[in-house]
């Protein structure tokens, strides 16, 4: 075993059962200090879970250790917010006094343009920004960023992980982050973890890119007879 | 006469900046007609007030608050929809006030509010219990919100959501139940309702949405009890009408807002 102060977080042996199913069995990983570790699998894997279950927000059985002086932030897949008139603002001062002048510089937004817009008609992109900014607020070490880039355009997509590669720098953070994307797995992470229930892989990204690894994760490929050949 | 007209003006000002401001949550939490049907569950509660002589507003107050904690407490344990248990509490409260109570003219007096009996007891009761619910909603305000946007978010910053959303019931419950002295059980859910989503149509960020909801509740009780008053028609009705008329203004000025934008 090594020792904890070069990692932020050892999971061993996790079982989450919801309702009488088995979302997650036998998950056991390692994520060192200061690395990028992407979380991927099918719908379903249960990798939103994983994350729920790392914030203790769910029942479990297995061992959840943090490093010490873990400071916490979470970026949730859903958020609903089309309906609440609260303006950018507001929404980054709930629970705290701050500077979301600062805050929004850090997530490369200006302040000027989104402060006193209502939070429901900001585009994909800003609106993860102001999430990222939400979660940077309280100075964490360690983000959870359950798929940062859900319901934004191609094009806003890479500048988000650009500018989360710059903070994950700038603050010496650890970040773990849900995706679907192979792309971003091999260039914007150091680690992944690729999920279905248990664990399929777990290595460096740059796996991702090895025909075996992929086997492994989304299977066997099927292919279907074409019609001259069936003939 | 005029006594009994200041009093319920008292009670209309307080009621209606209270149910203002709290409603303007209970919208939000897509549970606009979860405030509307509990104000019915007051029902029995006036009816057993009213056969075993004590203030009715008493077991109303008593009758809300046990049925939101039932609800609350159902809601949590078989996750079935808020509304789903409201609608089936309210039918079985409202069936259970209509057999208590035979006598009809004190049915109607409970299902559209009667300002002949107010009493300045009542008025100060009305005044006390809306300040400590904006008081304690205030506090709560924000945690509510954020757990809207994500429960899971709420949770993970230490919020504890479901005792949060107990309390916010109780003090909905305190409301209604000092609503339905002026309007009645059948129509204060609109108090809770209408102003909330008035305000809703002319608000950008939720410190206004908020302010504005207490506004328009205070306007369309004070404005509806006064018109009551002057046309010698049941207060409950005219309060309404009011409301849904500061209703349709909003809808017309967020039209035109979106016009001009």
């Amino acid at each position: 075993m090594t020792a904890m102060d070069e990692y932020v977080l050892k999971v061993s042996n996790l079982k989450v059962t919801l309702q009488n199913q088995i979302i997650l069995d036998n998950i056991s990983f390692n994520v060192k200090k200061g690395t990028t570790m992407a979380i991927l699998g099918p719908n379903a894997a249960g990798k939103s879970v994983l994350f729920r279950t790392l914030l203790n927000l769910l029942p479990h059985s297995g061992n959840i250790e943090w490093g010490e002086k873990v400071k916490i932030g979470y970026v949730p897949q859903n958020v609903a917010i089309t309906d609440i008139p609260i303006s950018v603002k507001e929404f980054l001062s709930i629970g705290k006094k701050i500077n979301v002048e600062n805050a929004l510089s850090m997530v490369r937004l200006n302040s000027k343009s989104v402060l006193n817009k209502r939070l429901g008609v900001l585009s994909g992109g800003q609106l993860r920004r102001i999430m990222i900014a939400w979660a940077l607020i309280d100075e964490p070490n360690i983000l959870l960023l359950d798929e940062p880039t859900i319901g934004v355009d191609v094009e806003s997509e890479e500048p988000i992980f650009t500018m989360l590669n710059a903070i994950k720098k700038s603050k010496k953070m650890t970040i773990l982050l849900i995706t679907h994307d192979i792309h971003i797995v091999r260039e914007y992470t150091d680690y992944l973890l690729a999920l279905n229930k248990c664990v399929t892989f777990f290595g460096k990204s740059e796996e991702i890119a090895n025909l075996e690894v992929q086997k492994r994760i989304y299977g066997e490929p099927v292919c279907v007879k074409m019609l001259s050949e069936a003939e | 006469m005029l006594d009994t007209l200041i009093l319920s003006l008292l009670i209309g000002i307080f009621v209606g900046l209270s149910a203002g401001y709290l409603g303007s949550l209970m919208v939000l939490e897509k549970m606009a007609l979860v405030g509307d049907a509990l104000s019915h569950v007051a029902l029995p509660g006036l009816a057993i007030g009213i056969i075993f002589n004590f203030d009715p507003l008493i077991g109303a107050f008593a009758f809300l608050f046990a049925s939101a904690v039932i609800i609350w407490y159902l809601q949590r344990v078989t996750k079935i929809s808020f509304e789903a248990l409201v609608g089936a509490m309210f039918t079985l409260a409202l069936a259970l006030g209509i057999i208590l109570i035979n006598d009809l003219e004190a049915l109607e007096e409970a299902l559209f509010g009667d300002i002949t009996q107010v009493t300045l007891v009542h008025a100060v009761a009305a005044i006390a219990i809306s300040i400590v619910a904006i008081f304690f909603t205030k506090v709560i305000y924000r945690k509510l919100v954020l757990a809207m946007i994500s429960e899971d978010l709420a949770v993970s910053k230490g919020i504890n959501v479901a005792r949060t959303n107990l309390l916010y019931l109780f003090l909905v419950s305190l409301v209604v139940a000092m609503g339905v002295q002026i309007v009645g059980t059948l129509l204060v859910g609109f108090l809770v309702i209408v102003p909330a989503i008035a305000a809703k149509n002319l608000s950008s960020n939720m410190r206004r949405y908020s302010l504005y909801g207490a506004f328009f509740g205070l306007i369309a009780a004070v404005s509806g009890v006064l018109l009551a008053s002057y046309l010698g028609l049941q207060p409950g009705p005219v309060v309404v009408f009011s409301g849904v008329t500061i209703f349709a203004i909003s809808v017309v000025i967020n039209w035109r807002l979106k016009l001009s934008a």
